[in-house]
């Protein structure tokens, strides 16, 4: 079937704006591949001036970016699973566990997302720099340890969690801790997933608290080393573009990947699951 | 409910258990919380009433023994009625208003775009959807490509000249034009997913009642989607509250101070004047708890409408 005048249209505008989207993408990409100098000197055209396909590979030894890239990879690792570990361990005794004071205590853990790290920032710097963990993978991940979006997502899982596997975990004499991590996390596993991507991606991208809790460069993440190679070092900036991809490229395949999962994991306030 | 308690420890005859099966359910839900509130504890509710502290006394003595002095709510006024809070307030609202009606538009006119079965529309979905990949240190690196007065793209470009980060008129706008292609991503993919939930049925009554595109887009779509549109926008304005990254980058507050969001004088002051610092935190959780709150309240609704 030949496509008619309106589907033409269509084809045409998607391509305009997919360009328009895909656009600052593609001049990082130009920036990457071009070495500063003679490419400021060409008068910064919409093409790679003498594209140089080593500059991942330089990025990679010479600007340090491995170094950046392992402290990132380490943060965002802590962060995912402590997450995941106290998230499904709270969830778990709000959805299951009878004791006296759990509306309190509830109501607490969601006040805490009234409460995001710009707020909390100058306190938490002092404490930080208090117990001397300034440049340190702990100082990076602390307070992000635990997660009330992930206890109210994953809670919200195990509410679910049909009577009956209760019921045949009891007679088969499960403690609360084996029916937690053999039972309830397998059957809750769509939302599992999905916070565990929200909290990996979210963990991953973060700069404002690493720009308090790093002063020594050698305890940069990849976001911070990236974004001071392309700004403020003109002569490096092409290892900072080329860090910006690097940074991007894998997350982008994650993410075509699980797109399920992610689409879960943003649309969880908005859409009920 | 007790899982183990009544298997393990039923025979009351072999071993006495030393505290109730009730009392031991109650301990382990304690446990269980436990390490989530360590970190809400000292990363949350201490910082709480610590700013709160801090914003009531006065610790910018010379020596770091100086004692304390405690000025009072006198500080509050001060600060939150002083220049320096309401020029970063009106910027941090200038901000949101650049940044969340332009995204929530895109987002919406993307999605319905993107939202038919066509050849190839899933690569068109992905590219929309791509920017979501991006964190604000990478779309701010790639924005500097663009609209940095000296070696962005733009530089010379004249129809896009408010693009630029140099000048104290424009520079908050080229800084939002990053931020709204960087929430792209996200705001495509959550109104998609709504477009793609309203059941198909409904659209085709309407076209059979003689609703052209538009009529249908307003009195059908809109409507179906409010519940979500008002929870991205709350989600963006939040966003645009926490802005730092992309003025961190891109202006460093500049030029001239034109883009000092509240976030980032809170950053750029702490060290100096702690004191400030608090009473400026203190309105900001104000700002973020106000709207926090309207999203629970868009969220309720949303539920009350989705059944």
């Amino acid at each position: 079937m030949r496509p008619g005048p309106a589907a033409v249209v269509w084809y045409l505008v998607m391509t305009v704006l997919s360009v328009v989207v895909l656009f600052p993408v593609w001049m990082t990409l130009v920036r990457a591949l071009s070495l500063p100098i003679p490419y400021l000197q060409e008068g910064l055209p919409p093409y790679p001036v003498d594209a140089q396909w080593g500059v991942f590979a330089d990025a990679w030894s010479e600007g340090s970016l491995d170094r950046a890239f392992m402290v990132s990879v380490a943060m965002t690792l802590v962060i995912t699973v402590a997450q995941l570990f106290t998230s499904v361990l709270a969830a778990y005794s709000f959805a299951f566990l009878r004791y006296p004071g759990k509306p309190v205590l509830f109501a607490l853990t969601i006040a805490t997302l009234l409460l995001p790290i710009e707020v909390t920032l100058v306190v938490n710097a002092r404490t930080i720099r208090s117990w001397d963990w300034l440049d340190s993978l702990q100082g990076l991940t602390a307070p992000f340890l635990a997660s009330a979006f992930g206890i109210f997502l994953i809670r919200q899982a195990f509410l679910s969690v049909p009577n009956d596997l209760r019921d045949a975990a009891q007679l088969e004499g499960y403690s609360h801790w084996r029916f937690m991590w053999r039972v309830a996390v397998p059957v809750s596993r769509p939302a599992v997933a999905s916070f565990a991507l929200v909290a990996l991606l979210t963990a991953w991208g973060q700069y404002t608290w690493p720009r308090i809790a790093v002063t020594d460069s050698d305890w940069e993440p990849l976001q911070i080393r990236l974004a001071s190679l392309a700004v403020q070092n003109i002569d490096r900036s092409n290892i900072g573009f080329a860090g910006a991809l690097i940074a991007s490229v894998p997350i982008f395949v994650l993410l075509v990947v699980f797109q399920r999962q992610l689409i879960r994991g943003l649309t969880a306030g908005a859409v009920k699951g | 409910m007790a899982v183990a308690e009544e298997t393990t420890e039923t025979p009351p005859t072999s071993r006495r258990p030393v505290l109730s099966p009730r009392a031991r359910e109650a301990l382990l839900g304690y446990l269980y919380l436990l390490p989530a509130f360590v970190v809400f504890a000292v990363f949350f509710f201490y910082p709480l009433a610590r700013l709160v502290q801090l914003s009531l006394f006065d610790t910018r003595g010379v020596f770091a023994n100086q004692s304390q002095e405690f000025v009072g709510f006198g500080q509050w006024a001060d600060v939150l009625g002083g220049e320096q809070f309401r020029a970063s307030l009106w910027i941090t609202i200038q901000y949101v208003l650049f940044t969340v009606p332009a995204g929530v538009v895109l987002g919406v006119g993307l999605a319905q775009l993107a939202n038919r079965r066509m050849r190839g529309i899933k690569f068109f979905q992905t590219v929309f959807s791509s920017t979501v990949a991006t964190s604000v240190a990478v779309a701010s690196v790639i924005f500097f490509a663009l609209v940095n007065s000296e070696v962005g793209y733009f530089r010379n470009v004249s129809w896009l000249s408010w693009l630029n980060t140099q000048d104290p008129d424009t520079a908050l706008l080229a800084v939002s034009v990053s931020s709204i292609w960087q929430n792209l991503g996200l705001t495509f993919i959550i109104v998609l997913a709504a477009l793609q939930s309203i059941p198909e049925e409904v659209l085709e009554a309407a076209t059979l009642d003689g609703y052209g595109p538009v009529a249908r887009f307003r009195r059908i779509t809109l409507p179906l989607l409010s519940p979500i549109l008002l929870f991205l926008a709350v989600v963006l304005v939040i966003f645009a509250f926490q802005a730092f990254g992309q003025i961190d980058i891109l202006t460093k507050g500049g030029p001239q101070g034109s883009t000092q969001t509240l976030v980032y004088r809170i950053f750029t002051i702490q060290f100096d004047d702690v004191n400030t610092a608090a009473v400026m935190s203190i309105g900001l959780f104000a700002l973020t708890f106000v709207v926090t709150l309207l999203q629970f309240g868009a969220l309720s609704r949303k539920v009350t409408y989705g059944d």
